[in-house]
C-alpha cells in the first residue's frame, strides 16, 4: 500500500470532544454485553476443571451426570475436531485437556443443563481419575534439563541447547560490536530483574450464547475483541466452514488483549450441537483468573554501559518469558522492544520462551514490552544515579529519533520520542519539590502499533445522513472516532453519521481489535470509503449540471464546480445529492478494503512521584503525568482515557498485581480480593500531555495509542521507589513486604 | 540485488551473515528468494515473518515494492493486545 | 427445593417473583426480571458492577439473597433516568467521557448517586474512597471522579 503523505492539517471535527454514540445505552444499563443475551429454550453450560497443575487423565466417567434430570449434553476433548497443528489446535487444547491436564483450572469436561444449579450438580457427578504428574510453574525450574516436560513437541530449531524441552524458542536482535561498546563505558551495570504474571483484569468475564442447528449452521454471540478471528478459531475447532457460523460481537466489557482469543466459545457451540438447544456459557471470576490468558512472567538479565557524560555505549539483555503450557510470541516482541527508545551503536537482546504448568498467556497491552522496557529502564536509571546524571537529560542524549537504526533493525521515520521527553522536561511536574521519603521516577515506553486487514462500508442515506458499517468491537470509544473521521472527510456534522459494529456476515473480514490498530486502520479505511462516496457524489453533481465529472470538486460537504471554466452552478450539498440519488443512478455508497501497513510507532514518557512509608513498605503514588505521541488525537477524551487507563494498569502491575502459585502448582489468589487491582482511592489524578507528531502513514496522522501507555509505569515506579528508599528494587510487584525487606536488607 | 538484514537467531541459516543479498522487487519475491537461497530460513518463514521496508513494517502484503537501495529487515510476525 | 414467593418494589414498580432460597438478588434481577443493567463481575462483592440500592442502602446485589428483599424498595440503573431525562450523573458521565467499555458504569452510577444522596458536597478524596468498592479497569478513574464532582456541583446549584 502506498503511504498517504498528503496529511491533512486543518480540522473542523477532529480534535473536538463530541459525545459517544453508544454512551446513552451504557449509562442507562441498556447496552448488551456478553452475558446479557438469552434465547428461548436456552441451556446453561458449566465446565469441570482440573484441580491439579499437571496430571494424566486416566478416565472420565460421565454416566451418573448424564442420568441427572435436566442434563442435556456432556462433552470432553473427544468431542472436538482432530486437527494436529496450528494456533487453533493450541487454543482447543488449552480450553479442554486431551489426555493430560496442563494447569490448575484446565477444562476436563463440560455440561449443558436446563439451569445453572443442575449444571453444577452434574459437574459434581462426573468422576475423573487422575494420575498426578510432577509440575513446574516457575521459569528457572522449568528450564533445568531434568525439569518435568510440560508439553512436548514445540521446540524450534532456534531453541538454545542444554535446557529442558520446555525451552522452546529464542530470538535474538541487535547490531554493532558489544565488546567494543562496553570497552568505551565508564560504568557498566549488570542486573537480573523479575516481573510477575498479571491479568488483564477486564471487569466482564468471558460470556457467550451459542446456537447450532442440526443443519450444521451456527450463531454465536460473545464478548470478543475480534468476531472474525473467533469465527475462524471455532470453525477450525468444530471442523465446519466459516460461512456456516455467524459471530456477533456483544458490547465488550474490557479486553486489553485478553479477549483476542477463545476460551469458552467452541465449548458452547459443541454443547449446543450435541444438545440441540441454544447454550449460554459465562465464566465466573475464579475461572477467568485460572483458565483465561494472563500475561507472561519474566526474568531478564540486563547489562548496560555508560560514559561519565551519560552516553550509552552498549546494551545487552537476555529475556526469559514463561507464558504457560503453550508457546507464544512475547519473547521476540519483548526482545525487539527492549532497547527501542535508544540510539545505540551496539545492542543485543535475546528473548527466550519457556513452557510451564500455567494457563496459555494471551496478549495484554503491548505484549512482551512492559517487562522488557522495565528491565532496561531500571538499569539506565541506576546508571544515572551512580554517575550523578539527570535521568531525563540522559534519555534525551540517547533518544532514538528520525534516522536512528532501531534496536530491532529498521531505521525510524518521524517519531515523537524527543518531543515527548522535551515536553516532560519543561513540565512543572519535573521541577516540583519533593518531601521526605518521596522520590520521582521516569521511564520511556514504546510499542510498534499495527494496521492489518480492514473492511469498512459507508452508505449515503437518501435523507443526507450517513451509515458506517465496520467490524471491530468498540472497546473504548472507537465508534465516536470513526464517525468523526467520516464527518470530517465528508464535510458534514458529526451527528449526521452513525457507526455500527457488524457481525461476520455483514461486512468483509476485519482483523482483531488489537495492536492499537483500530483508530489507525479502521479510520484510514473509513476516510478512503468516504473519499469513494465523494467521488460518486461529484459524478452525480456533474450529471445534474451536465458537465464533466473532473470539473467537480468536493469542499466542506458540497459539490462545487472546479473553477470558472466549469460553469456557474449553485453548490450541491451532500443532502441534496443524496435526496436525488434515486434519480441520478441509485444509492450512493463508498467502501474500502485494505491490509493496512504504515502504522506509526508510538513513544511515551511517564513521570511519577511516590512516597514510601519506611515502617510498612507501602508505596503511595502522589503525582503522575503521562506524555505520549498520538500522531493526531481524533477524540482527545478517549486518547487521554487510553493514556490514563494504561498508566493505572501499569501502576497495579508495579505495586500489587501478581499471580501467586503455591508449591502445589495451584493458583493461590484467583479473585479480586487477593489479586488486587488499583481502586479509585489508591490513585492520584493521572495528568496527560498529548503530543502530536503526525504519522506519515495515515491521512490524518493517527498513531495507535492504546498500548504504549502500559509500558512505562513499571520502571517509572520502580525507579521512584528505588530512589525513595535508597535501594535498587529488582522485582515486581513492589508489594509492601518486598519493599520492607529491601529497606531492612540495606540497613543490614 | 537487495540487501536484507537477518535477525540474530536466524544467522545460523546464513553462514553467520547479518545481511544477505537476494534478487527481488516485491515483498513476496524477497521472501521466496530468501527461502530458496537459504533453506535454513524456511521453517521461520513458514511460521510467519514480516519485512520492514524503508522503516515501515509490512506483515503480509506480497506486492509491496522493494527497490535495490531499500533498507530491508526481516522480522518475526507480530500480534498485539 | 421449594421456591419462595417474594413481593418487592423495583424502581418504583411493584414486582413479585419466585426464587430458590439460595438465589442472589443479582441473579433474579438479571435472569428472571430481565434487568441486565447490573453486571456480575466477580460474584464475591469485590467489583461493585452489580451495585443496586435496597431501601436506599447501597449493596452488592451478588451478596444479597433475593429472599431478603421481601417488602423492600430496590433501585437499579434502569430506574435512574426519568423517561427521556438523564440523571445529572449520567449526563456528566457522557460529557466527561467517564466510560470506555462501560461495563462498570451502571454500578458506579448507582454508587455515586447513593453517595450524593448522603453527601451532596463531597471532596474528591471522599468520592475516591466511596467508589473504592467499584472497580474500573479502563479509565484509571480520573474522568469518573471529574464527572461525579461536576454532577455534584450541578445538583447543588439546581
Amino acid at each position: 500500500m502506498a503511504l498517504d503523505h498528503d496529511t491533512k492539517r486543518d480540522f473542523k471535527i477532529i480534535g473536538t470532544r463530541p459525545l459517544r454514540p453508544d454512551g446513552i445505552d451504557k449509562v442507562t444499563g441498556r447496552a448488551q454485553y456478553g452475558a446479557d443475551q438469552s434465547a428461548a429454550g436456552m441451556l446453561v453450560a458449566k465446565m469441570l476443571r482440573s484441580p491439579h497443575a499437571h496430571a494424566k487423565i486416566l478416565s472420565i466417567d460421565t454416566k451418573a451426570a448424564e442420568a441427572l434430570s435436566g442434563v442435556k449434553a456432556i462433552i470432553t476433548a473427544a468431542d472436538f475436531g482432530d486437527m494436529r497443528k496450528g494456533e487453533a489446535m493450541n487454543v482447543r487444547d488449552h480450553i479442554m485437556a486431551r489426555d493430560r491436564a496442563l494447569y490448575d483450572g484446565h477444562g476436563v469436561a463440560a455440561v449443558a443443563a436446563i439451569n445453572e444449579a443442575t449444571a453444577k450438580a452434574a459437574l459434581a457427578l462426573i468422576k475423573v481419575e487422575y494420575e498426578i504428574l510432577p509440575h513446574v510453574t516457575e521459569i528457572a525450574d522449568a528450564m533445568r534439563p531434568d525439569a518435568p516436560v510440560v508439553n512436548a513437541g514445540f521446540v524450534q530449531e532456534n531453541a538454545p541447547k542444554g535446557y529442558s524441552e520446555n525451552v522452546v524458542s529464542a530470538h535474538e536482535f541487535g547490531h554493532g560490536d558489544l565488546a567494543a561498546g562496553f570497552a568505551k563505558a565508564d560504568k557498566i551495570i549488570s542486573r537480573t530483574l523479575k516481573t510477575a504474571a498479571t491479568h488483564q483484569g477486564y471487569i466482564e468475564p468471558h460470556a457467550c450464547l451459542a446456537s447450532m442447528g442440526p443443519d450444521g449452521r451456527g450463531e454465536l454471540w460473545c464478548c470478543t475483541q475480534g468476531q472474525f478471528y473467533i469465527r475462524t478459531l471455532c470453525a477450525e475447532i468444530l471442523g465446519i466452514e466459516e460461512s456456516q457460523l455467524r459471530v456477533t460481537a456483544s458490547e465488550i466489557g474490557g479486553g486489553f488483549g485478553g479477549k483476542t482469543t477463545a476460551f469458552i466459545e467452541p465449548v458452547a457451540l459443541v454443547l449446543s450441537r450435541k444438545a440441540g438447544h441454544p447454550v449460554k456459557m459465562v465464566m465466573d471470576r475464579e475461572e477467568v483468573f485460572k483458565a483465561s490468558g494472563p500475561t507472561v512472567s519474566s526474568e531478564i538479565d540486563v547489562k548496560i554501559g555508560m560514559t561519565k557524560d551519560g552516553r550509552i555505549t552498549a546494551g545487552q539483555a537476555e529475556l526469559r518469558y514463561q507464558g504457560g503450557a503453550f508457546p507464544n510470541m512475547t519473547n521476540w516482541l519483548g526482545a525487539q522492544c527492549a532497547f527501542a527508545a535508544y540510539d545505540l551503536e551496539a545492542v543485543n537482546a535475546i528473548g527466550i520462551n519457556i513452557l510451564t504448568n500455567r494457563p496459555k498467556q494471551a496478549a495484554y497491552r503491548a505484549p512482551g514490552a512492559p517487562m522488557a522496557i522495565y528491565a532496561i529502564e531500571a538499569v539506565v536509571d541506576e546508571l544515572c544515579e551512580e554517575l550523578d546524571l539527570d535521568p531525563l537529560d540522559v534519555r534525551l542524549k540517547n533518544a532514538a529519533r528520525k534516522g536512528t537504526k532501531s534496536s530491532y533493525g529498521p531505521t525510524f521515520d518521524e517519531i515523537g520520542l524527543v518531543a515527548t521527553l522535551e515536553a516532560a522536561k519543561i513540565h512543572p511536574h519535573y521541577a516540583a519539590p519533593l518531601g521526605p521519603n518521596q522520590a520521582r521516577g521516569l521511564s520511556c515506553g514504546f510499542w510498534f502499533n499495527f494496521g492489518g486487514n480492514t473492511s469498512v462500508s459507508l452508505g449515503i442515506n437518501f435523507d443526507g445522513t450517513v451509515g458506517i458499517t465496520e467490524g471491530n468491537p468498540d472497546i473504548g470509544g472507537s465508534r465516536a472516532s470513526i464517525s468523526m473521521m467520516a464527518a470530517e472527510e465528508l464535510g458534514i456534522p458529526y451527528d449526521k453519521v452513525r457507526t455500527i459494529v457488524a457481525d461476520t456476515n455483514s461486512i468483509g473480514h476485519n482483523d482483531v481489535t488489537d495492536g492499537s490498530r483500530v483508530t489507525f486502520a479502521v479510520g484510514l479505511a473509513t476516510i478512503k470509503a468516504a473519499r469513494a462516496a465523494i467521488k460518486e457524489m461529484c459524478k452525480r453533481a456533474a450529471k445534474m449540471w451536465g458537465i464533466d465529472e473532473d470539473a467537480v470538486i468536493w469542499e466542506d460537504g458540497y459539490a462545487k464546480p472546479a473553477g470558472q471554466n466549469a460553469g456557474e452552478f449553485e453548490p450541491l450539498s451532500l443532502a441534496k445529492i443524496a435526496r436525488k440519488s434515486a434519480n441520478t443512478g441509485g444509492p450512493i455508497a463508498g467502501h474500502h478494503e485494505v491490509n493496512a501497513d504504515g502504522a506509526g510507532v508510538s513513544f511515551g514518557v511517564h513521570l511519577v512521584d511516590v512516597e514510601v512509608d519506611p515502617e510498612t513498605g507501602f508505596t503511595k503514588v502522589l503525582r503522575y503525568t503521562v506524555f505520549q505521541d498520538a500522531g493526531k488525537a481524533i477524540h482527545p477524551d478517549y486518547v487521554e482515557g487510553q493514556m490514563q487507563g494504561g498508566a493505572v494498569q501499569g501502576i497495579g502491575w508495579a505495586l500489587n498485581e501478581e499471580y501467586i502459585y503455591g508449591a502445589d502448582g495451584k493458583l493461590q489468589n484467583a479473585g479480586f480480593l487477593d489479586y488486587r487491582i488499583p481502586v479509585a482511592s489508591d490513585l492520584p489524578k493521572i495528568d496527560t500531555v498529548i503530543l502530536e507528531i503526525p504519522n506519515p502513514g495515515h491521512p490524518y496522522g493517527v498513531r495507535g495509542v492504546g498500548e504504549t501507555s502500559i509500558v512505562p509505569p513499571l520502571a517509572a515506579i520502580s525507579n521512584a521507589v528505588s530512589r525513595a528508599i535508597g535501594v535498587r528494587m529488582d522485582q515486581l510487584p513492589m508489594s509492601p513486604p518486598r519493599v520492607l525487606k529491601a529497606i531492612k536488607g540495606a540497613k543490614g | 540485488m537487495v540487501k536484507v538484514e537477518i535477525w540474530g537467531s536466524l544467522r545460523n541459516a546464513t553462514d553467520g551473515q547479518s545481511h544477505v543479498e537476494v534478487t527481488g522487487a516485491t515483498f513476496k519475491q524477497i521472501l521466496d528468494a530468501l527461502a530458496q537461497d537459504y533453506p535454513g530460513l524456511r521453517p521461520q518463514i513458514e511460521r510467519g515473518v514480516s519485512l520492514a521496508i524503508d522503516g515501515q513494517i509490512y506483515k503480509e502484503s506480497w506486492f509491496t515494492p522493494v527497490h535495490p537501495d531499500s533498507e530491508v529487515v526481516l522480522m518475526p510476525l507480530m500480534a498485539g493486545g | 427445593m421449594k421456591k419462595l414467593h417474594i413481593n418487592t418494589s423495583i424502581n418504583g414498580n411493584s414486582a413479585e417473583f419466585l426464587c430458590d432460597p439460595d438465589a442472589t438478588l443479582l441473579s433474579v434481577l438479571r435472569d428472571q426480571l430481565n434487568l441486565t443493567g447490573a453486571k456480575e463481575g466477580c460474584g464475591s462483592g469485590d467489583c461493585g458492577a452489580c451495585s443496586v440500592t435496597v431501601n436506599g442502602r447501597l449493596v452488592a446485589s451478588c451478596l444479597v439473597l433475593a429472599a431478603e428483599v421481601e417488602g423492600a424498595e430496590i433501585t437499579t440503573i434502569e430506574g435512574m433516568a426519568e423517561g427521556e431525562v438523564l440523571h445529572p450523573l449520567q449526563k456528566k458521565f457522557l460529557e466527561h467521557a467517564a466510560l470506555q467499555c462501560g461495563v462498570c458504569t451502571p454500578g458506579i452510577l448507582v454508587a455515586a448517586k447513593a453517595l450524593l444522596e448522603k453527601n451532596p458536597d463531597p471532596s474528591e478524596t471522599e468520592v475516591r474512597f466511596w467508589l473504592a468498592g467499584n472497580l474500573c479497569r479502563c479509565t484509571g478513574y480520573d474522568k469518573i471522579i471529574n464527572a461525579v464532582m461536576d454532577a455534584a456541583a450541578e445538583m447543588r446549584g439546581a
